[in-house]
């Protein structure tokens, strides 16, 4: 089997349009939720969210393509961009065969859809541009990466509802490990924050209406965002000979479904996925020095992910670090464990854990270290990052240092 | 007019539950009539199209929301009031 690792990272999210900017924000502990900015959110109960800020689509693509681009795939397009440059790799020859994309979504081109679904059935058009569908397939955005930078290798898309981008990496990671590939591009982006896509959310009542909050006791829902993430993943030694700067190693993947219910999570089905990763990475609790969790600041889902963190980790559990940044983001639905992994790899390359932000009263279902509302300076060897699906689909991510 | 609204308030739940109108007594908590979170967010929004007006509820405090789910009583005396409330 192949090692693993990262020698690439770019992404555009709420708290900003780099990976430096984003570091930069979980450093500071910067919250990028704020009042929503779209169509019609007059008509919404639910009126914050974490919105990609000063963004300006004609500074990035023209005319053309922004016919084909929904904002999910700009997104992608722009993180990917970061992602390859910082790698340094170019794909020609027998590189780019040997060099796909999988990336997760959940919604895809949910804003070509509401405007288009608007234009039919509110204002009574009878005719839509003719390249909806290519633009609003979920696919849409890996299709582009590889058409972009050509490569020409395994490549589609995930769709796990809010472990997408998990289950995607994941499928890279074991692409690269296997051997079917040389270099993957991988991560995950959404983009639901229109008001078709709200008003679904809406409906569930599990959003907050002012602040993502995990793990404190007074939580009271998520806070949707948008943007995306994305990594170069490569083969270790490849990476090595061309003397290319490594972010962190991959170690360790693991899947579980709960089988259960469709919305509410089982702790059961987050253990073994959190128990998976670790043997998967031949490693025992005690070596992992962060989590980052999937903490979406709902009742449910933060109490279940305590309990089955502190089931697999047992006697650890007291010494483990484990933050949620939605509580700086939102949660990017099929693009959050993207984003997220930025957490992992500045824990583990620069030595600082990002801060759960909004955290006001301890909770005794969630009494481990969550890191509250400042960022803090550690060593750490290992970490995880869980995503825990509606439908059940449990997905997690072990990372080590740069070998 | 009241008697009507809580009898309305009766089939909602009474539909969730697969039961009835007539097998649904105020007393009954919704967990006895074994309707679960899915089926109370349901029952929320059949309350809010049948009379057309706004639920505050969040599945995330229940206890916090200005909605009094403790028994089928509760909620006909909540959707009694934001009736009023929001029609009167």
């Amino acid at each position: 089997m192949r090692r693993v690792v990262i020698t690439g990272a770019g992404t555009i999210n709420p708290l900003g349009h780099s990976v430096d900017a984003t570091l930069e924000a979980f450093r500071e502990g910067r919250c990028g939720i704020g009042p929503l900015d779209i169509r019609d959110v007059d008509r919404l109960a639910i009126r914050i969210g974490g919105q990609v800020r000063e963004y300006d689509a004609d500074a990035r693509f023209n005319r053309q393509q922004q016919a084909l681009y929904d904002r999910f795939t700009q997104f992608t397009l722009i993180a990917a961009e970061e992602a390859i440059r910082q790698s340094g790799l170019t794909f020609s020859g027998e590189l780019a065969a040997e060099a796909g994309v999988v990336l997760g979504t959940s919604g895809g081109g949910l804003n070509t859809q509401d405007e288009n679904y608007r234009a039919v059935y509110e204002e009574g058009k009878n005719r839509v541009h003719p390249f909806i569908v290519p633009k609003l397939m979920n696919n849409a955005a890996a299709s582009h990466v590889s058409m972009t930078h050509n490569l020409k290798g395994p490549s589609f898309t995930v769709a796990t509802a809010c472990a997408s981008s998990n289950h995607a990496m994941g499928q890279a990671f074991w692409l690269v490990r296997s051997g079917a590939a040389r270099a993957m591009i991988t991560g995950g982006s959404e983009s639901m924050l229109c008001f078709g896509g709200v008003k679904a959310w809406e409906g569930l009542r599990v959003m907050s209406r002012d602040a993502c909050r995990p793990f404190s006791a007074n939580r009271n829902g998520m806070v949707q965002g948008e943007g995306a993430g994305v990594f170069v993943f490569e083969e270790y030694e490849h990476a090595k000979k061309r003397g290319a700067e490594i972010l962190a190693e991959i170690v360790g993947f693991s899947m579980s479904s709960d089988a259960s219910d469709i919305v509410m999570p089982s702790q059961q089905g987050a253990a073994r996925a959190i128990q998976g990763a670790l043997r998967d990475a031949r490693l025992s609790p005690d070596q992992v020095g962060y989590i980052n969790a999937h903490g979406t600041g709902t009742a449910a889902n933060d109490k279940t992910e305590c309990a089955a963190v502190a089931n697999v980790f047992g006697a650890s559990a007291d010494d483990v670090m484990i933050s949620s940044t939605k509580s700086m983001h939102g949660h990017l639905i099929g693009g959050t464990g993207a984003v997220e992994l930025l957490a992992c790899i500045m824990a583990l390359r620069d030595g600082v854990i990002a801060p759960t932000i909004g955290y006001e009263e301890p909770d005794p279902e969630c009494a481990l270290d969550v890191v509250p509302n400042e960022a803090r300076e550690a060593k750490v060897d290992f970490t995880l990052s869980n995503a825990f699906a509606f439908g059940g689909l449990n997905a997690v991510l072990a990372l080590g240092r740069a070998p | 007019m009241s008697k009507e609204t809580r009898e309305r308030v009766r089939a909602i739940i009474a539909e969730q539950a697969v039961l009835e109108p007539s097998d649904v007594s105020e007393d009954q908590t919704l967990d006895d009539l074994g309707i679960d979170s899915m089926g109370l967010v349901e029952a929320i929004f059949a309350i809010e199209e049948e009379f057309d007006i706004q639920v505050p509820f969040n599945a995330n405090e229940p206890e916090k929301s200005d909605f009094d789910i403790s028994s089928v009583a509760a909620v006909m005396a909540a959707v009694e009031r934001l009736v009023k409330e929001q029609k009167g």
